[in-house]
């Protein structure tokens, strides 16, 4: 499918715009001063230029992270108010036909591979809505045989008793397929296109569907057009220079947020984490430092969007940016099919930093003053709610 | 100061409160009670309308406060519709403050789908409060199906810019048969004070009072500004003058004959 955005987002981050766009990025990021930082962060938060972004993200702003990080502060406070909201992730099948060199589900690495059928997947989300998690993030291997549109608008009607929203987070599908989800009652889907690097992502993807570049970056565009309404971004952190990534993102959400107008944008940050049988040594590893920089200079640009943090990262790092700018945890996920359910342990598709309960992660959100939400969406907007 | 009337119910209190953005249920209803209102919107997506124990309506006395359920995140008429109807086959409350808000950024209204749900929902039965931009002929428009309100933004919801669309309210307020309640955007009581001077029936605040340091202070502040500025609007105020009165620069002359 072409359209507009999608020519949009394809011309901006083609591969000789891209390959333009690093060099002259780079330069950017490079050049940019103390003064200019300091005018920018004098403007109204909360406006995207590229230009903007680029100040913020240089290394000129890191003396300035806490002027960032005071404003990013206040503006998550007016836009989101004083509350975090509470999801957790449903993992249905470890099986993958991808190859992707950073993955625990790798298809030529040797684990357990374990497939839930709807009674187990069930079983597992009635230990999550035990919780007291309403919303819930579905998510799956590319294992396009079992996880099918079908099965995952079966799965979504004997959920939608319990849980007040549900997305997804797997594997690419077709504008069609996307409409299938939508009219089943599932309403956001984050997918990350992992880099924005061409020549990075031929690297890392070696086989399976996921190894087209092009064919994910347009995915959104599908499930925009679909008529999801929470898209989600982000790329994994490590693979290559997060500055240049975060810039292809910003331009990539940008184009999203202005052709679809109705869905509302959410930002996610992966970090590279340990996993079996992956290996341990990455060129880009992205510090603390950077990864606060790089979401306090997003949320500078994008005064709405959602800024998502997961398990990956430890208890100490979640719980100091609570303070910043984060809107939406996930807590006590297992990352594992059936983890929740069965004591029998599949494998991860990464290894959980913070293993605390959601009970405990809402009680520390209380004790940082906020709110933590459990349930802000109604299965009633949708038309089978 | 007289009583509010909407849809044939009395209010001593012009200041309608939101509960979203608050740092605790427990400090959300400290924080209402000190504003003094009676009338409390709650977004149905934020709640478990049929469930009496959920964390925030149970913090929220039913018989002290009107409970406004409104369809917050609805992206046109069908899905606000149907928002309201499962909300009151639920709880059995027939008051919905009916916001259509298609663009999760500004959540600005959209006054096509809103008109066309009011419809729908006022012929429903409902008892219709419809938040919308400050459109003089959208307001006359909603009127003439039934609402009870028509509640105009003062600037885009949650930025507490105060009055940007002072013009057009202005118009609203003097041709509307129904209460007019200035919506969104009031970021600090001063703000309130000027609606309410102006003649709007009511204000709704949230986001300034909930994001504030101290939700319970500011939500009195807000109660005294709202008390003020209507007591103004009734008592009228003394007429402006461009220039002070006391000198005659032009005619003090005549003094010395």
């Amino acid at each position: 499918m072409t359209t507009i955005v999608s020519a949009n987002i394809q011309s901006i981050l083609s591969k000789k715009q891209l390959d333009n766009n690093r060099e002259c990025w780079e330069i950017a990021l490079q050049t940019v001063t103390a003064e200019q930082v300091r005018r920018e962060l004098a403007s109204p938060a909360g406006k995207f230029s590229l230009e903007r972004l680029v100040t913020l993200l240089s290394p000129a702003a890191e003396p300035f992270l806490e002027t960032m990080a005071q404003q990013a502060h206040a503006l998550t406070i007016q836009r989101f108010g004083k509350t975090i909201q509470l999801y957790a992730p449903l993992y249905v099948s470890n099986v993958c036909i991808n190859s992707c060199r950073y993955c625990g589900y790798n298809k030529t690495t040797q684990i357990d591979r374990t497939r839930l059928t709807i009674e187990q997947a069930v079983s597992d989300a009635a230990v999550i809505a035990g919780e007291g998690f309403r919303h819930l993030l579905l998510v799956s291997g590319e294992d396009t045989q079992f996880v099918s549109p079908d099965y995952l608008c079966e799965l979504a009607s004997k959920l939608k008793e319990k849980f007040s929203s549900l997305s997804i987070e797997i594997y690419a599908m077709s504008q069609a397929e996307y409409a299938q989800l939508f009219n089943a009652g599932i309403d956001g889907v984050t997918l990350y296109q992992e880099t924005y690097d061409r020549d990075v992502y031929a690297d890392y993807h070696l086989a399976g569907p996921k190894a087209d570049y092009d064919g994910r970056l347009d995915a959104p565009d599908r499930f925009a057009s679909a008529g999801m309404r929470r898209i989600g971004l982000g790329f994994l952190l490590g693979l290559t220079d997060w500055r240049i990534e975060t810039l292809a993102m910003a331009e990539h959400a940008s184009c999203l947020i202005k052709k679809y107008w109705r869905s509302q944008i959410s930002f996610s940050f992966p970090r590279i984490c340990p996993a079996t049988s992956v290996q341990s040594q990455w060129p880009h590893l992205v510090s603390d430092t950077n990864m606060v920089q790089m979401m306090l200079a997003l949320r500078l640009c994008f005064a709405d969007a959602g800024i998502v943090l997961s398990t990956r990262e430890t208890p100490e790092f979640r719980d100091n940016l609570m303070n910043l700018c984060v809107t939406r945890l996930s807590a006590g996920s297992k990352t594992n099919p059936g983890g929740y359910a069965s004591e029998k342990t599949a494998a991860e598709q990464f290894e959980v930093a913070d293993s605390r309960s959601p009970e405990e992660v809402a009680r520390i959100i209380r004790s940082h003053g906020y709110e933590a939400v459990w349930k802000d969406w109604d299965v009633s907007f949708n038309k089978l709610g | 100061m007289s009583a509010l009337k909407i849809a044939g119910k009395e209010f001593d209190s012009r200041l309608f409160v939101g509960t979203g953005k608050f740092a605790s249920n427990a400090l959300m209803a400290r924080a209402i009670a000190a504003s003094g209102s009676q009338m409390v919107t709650v977004a149905l997506r934020r709640v478990d309308i049929e469930n009496e124990n959920d964390d925030m309506l149970a913090a929220i006395d039913q018989t002290k406060y009107q409970l406004l359920p409104n369809t917050s995140g609805a992206r046109d008429a069908a899905e606000a519709v149907r928002l309201s109807r499962l909300a009151r086959a639920a709880s059995g409350i027939a008051w919905v403050k009916l916001e259509v808000t298609p663009d999760p950024y500004y959540l600005l209204p959209d006054g096509q789908e809103t008109l066309k749900a009011a419809e729908i929902l006022v012929k429903d039965g409902f008892i219709v409060l419809p938040y919308i931009n400050a459109d003089p002929i959208l307001a006359k428009k909603l009127q003439d199906v039934g609402c009870a309100t028509v509640m105009p933004l003062a600037s885009p919801i949650g930025s507490n810019q105060g009055m940007k669309t002072k013009a057009s309210i202005e118009i609203i307020i003097e041709q509307a048969t129904v209460p007019v309640v200035v919506d969104a955007g009031l970021g600090a009581p001063s703000h309130a004070a000027e609606a309410m001077e102006m003649g709007a029936d009511a204000v709704l605040v949230n986001t300034a009072i909930a994001a504030a340091n101290d939700p319970v202070e500011i939500a009195k502040a807000f109660k005294m500004a709202t008390q003020a500025g209507r007591i103004a609007y009734e008592t009228g105020l003394a007429s402006k003058s461009t220039t002070a009165s006391a000198s005659s620069p032009l005619t003090g002359f005549l003094r010395n004959e």
